[in-house]
């Protein structure tokens, strides 16, 4: 086979691949770009360069400084609560504890099931009135509250879902982190007569580095993608309290049908989450494996 | 050494404040299907009411079945994960086997746009990926719901990681034997990959039974949708609030995975635990 022939072969395998990736991934980008620089087709009027204008709109519409405020706190919150429970989970399972093989798997069901599934069963447990946790609350004499009518609970509501759904998950890859630690390690400690907290502290948790940052790109990036619930629970609002910006994006794209905007609030999203994914490439990555 | 081994053990061992606490959480993250199970399995009227002399009844799965069309649902969901499942394994084997095994110029930047996909997640351009649908005349077709999905940078990853990891004197013995690149391949890398092929399988099959946003996006009718759109279509317009078929509907979309989940929860686990690590 000459030299030619044989390169030829290799694009051709990589041929379907880059094809679809350019159609669905590189140029929609470009393209995303593109009209976020440009005004909504209107009917017959075409679309013409506004410049930043969608920008500036942007930094003036109040929804969306909502939906941002919102999207940083559900992301404050879901991340490190998810990867904390994820951790402790991951830790008592690790160990020999009564019955531990049907504790994994209730703490990881949630992964399995749908968010749209589970945002049904959850919406049953917010209900006022006659709701899970109304009768809950009831039995304790507390007052009735409309968790997700409030726009002082709602974004909370919905930030307990995400958590719920998430931990299991993460708990999966610190368990296999732990399962591969070396057992004389443990032996050791306790020959030193470590105390647990201290095996932890010294040994576990150091070594369990590489996860953590894995993880924690992978919360970081669901924290801004996470938005399925919202269809069923609370559409964004009572008055946008709960609405985040994946969610915001497809009103303004899917239901008022702008998609000059939708594209500017597109690409302010691709930028988030490129902006992690470089600093976990040339910051964390670097810093985690040379401790 | 008899005192190592109890010390050891006594370091394993949990605290039983650790295994009441752990315990609660389990219980607390199992609620939400506890309850679910309990509102699906009695009469509505029991749906708020928990009294263990209740009635037990399959009428609320019987009922949501009739109100929707949750046979075509459960149909599109099977076949548009098969598809997209079947156009991963294949793209991305033909990929990752030319980024493994070939040196070629311009490698490392093909690497890198496949790469990017990780990030810049088809979840995330639904507006120009709606656009380039409406233009392919593909809106409200599972083609068009699957499509953005099919190269899949994570499966391209992970074989390329796996397939490097194959010796190449297997690769050389092939050759001597007159066996050409696709047949080397087909014959000797896909076999050795198995366990990742599964684990793959699993978590795509996962990702896309439960995806929700772009098909609610690029499809308009009953012939297109998936299940998960399907259901919120249901729980929204259809039904007011009748808890009791809600559920039974919620619980019918989730079972396929539940259901496979309980089976093969091992490979379940692992899969995912191989599928995350770099």
């Amino acid at each position: 086979m000459d030299r030619r022939q044989h390169a030829v072969n290799i694009w051709l395998m990589l041929l379907p691949a880059l094809l679809l990736l350019l159609a669905f991934t590189h140029l929609p980008v470009v393209a995303t770009l593109f009209d976020s620089f440009h005004s909504t087709p209107k009917g017959a009027r075409a679309s013409v360069w506004v410049g930043l204008e969608n920008y500036r709109v942007m930094l003036d519409d109040p929804v969306f400084r909502k939906a941002l405020a919102n999207n940083l706190w559900f992301a404050g919150v879901t991340i490190p609560l998810s990867i904390g429970l994820a951790l402790m989970m991951a830790l008592w399972v690790n160990e020999r504890m009564a019955g531990r093989a049907l504790l994994r798997m209730a703490y990881f069901t949630p992964t399995v099931l749908p968010m749209i599934a589970v945002a049904n069963i959850w919406l049953f447990f917010y209900t006022p009135q006659y709701g899970l946790l109304e009768q809950i609350s009831k039995a304790l004499g507390l007052p009735s509250q409309n968790w997700l009518g409030d726009p002082s609970t709602a974004l909370g509501a919905v930030t307990l879902v995400a958590v719920w759904k998430e931990a299991g998950f993460f708990m999966i890859f610190y368990l296999a982190a732990l399962q591969s630690m070396n057992p004389s390690l443990r032996e050791a400690a306790a020959i030193e007569g470590a105390s647990g907290w201290t095996f932890f502290r010294r040994v576990q948790w150091p070594l369990l580095m590489p996860t953590t940052v894995f993880v924690l790109v992978n919360a970081f990036i669901n924290g801004f993608r996470m938005v399925d619930h919202l269809f069923v629970m609370t559409r964004g609002g009572p008055d946008n309290a709960s609405t985040l910006l994946l969610y915001y994006l497809y009103e303004v794209g899917f239901s008022f049908w702008d998609t000059a905007y939708a594209s500017a609030i597109t690409a302010v999203l691709v930028s988030i989450l490129a902006g992690v994914a470089l600093l976990q490439f040339f910051v964390l990555d670097r810093r985690v494996h040379y401790q | 050494m008899s005192h190592t081994t109890q010390q050891r053990l006594a370091f394993n061992e949990p605290g039983w404040l650790d295994t009441l606490a752990a315990w609660l959480l389990g219980l607390l993250w199992l609620l939400p299907l506890v309850y679910a199970v309990w509102t699906a399995f009695h009469p509505p009227e029991f749906s708020t009411r928990f009294d263990l002399s209740a009635p037990l009844t399959l009428s609320n799965f019987s009922r949501a079945w009739e109100a929707a069309p949750f046979a075509r649902y459960f149909f599109n969901t099977t076949v548009l994960t098969a598809m997209i499942l079947v156009a991963q394994l294949v793209i991305s084997t033909l990929a990752a086997y030319a980024f493994a095994r070939f040196r070629f110029r311009g490698r490392n930047l093909a690497f890198a746009l496949v790469l990017m996909q990780l990030v810049v997640m088809p979840d995330l351009l639904v507006v120009a990926n709606y656009k380039t649908m409406a233009q392919l005349g593909l809106i409200d077709s599972l083609l068009a719901i699957g499509l953005p999905y099919f190269a899949s940078a994570f499966a391209i990853f992970l074989l390329r990681q796996t397939f490097m990891s194959i010796p190449k004197e297997l690769d050389d013995a092939a050759r001597v034997e007159g066996a050409g690149a696709l047949q080397i391949l087909w014959r000797v890398y896909v076999p050795l990959a198995r366990p990742v092929y599964t684990a793959f399988a699993l978590v795509s099959v996962s990702f896309h039974w439960n995806n929700f946003l772009w098909p609610l996006i690029v499809t308009n009718s009953v012939n297109a949708r998936p299940l998960t759109v399907g259901l919120q279509v249901f729980s929204a317009v259809d039904q007011g609030i009748d808890w009791s078929i809600i559920t039974a509907a919620t619980l019918m979309s989730s079972a396929p995975l539940l259901i496979a989940f309980l089976l093969f929860q091992r490979q379940f686990v692992q899969s995912f635990m191989r599928a995350g690590i770099k």
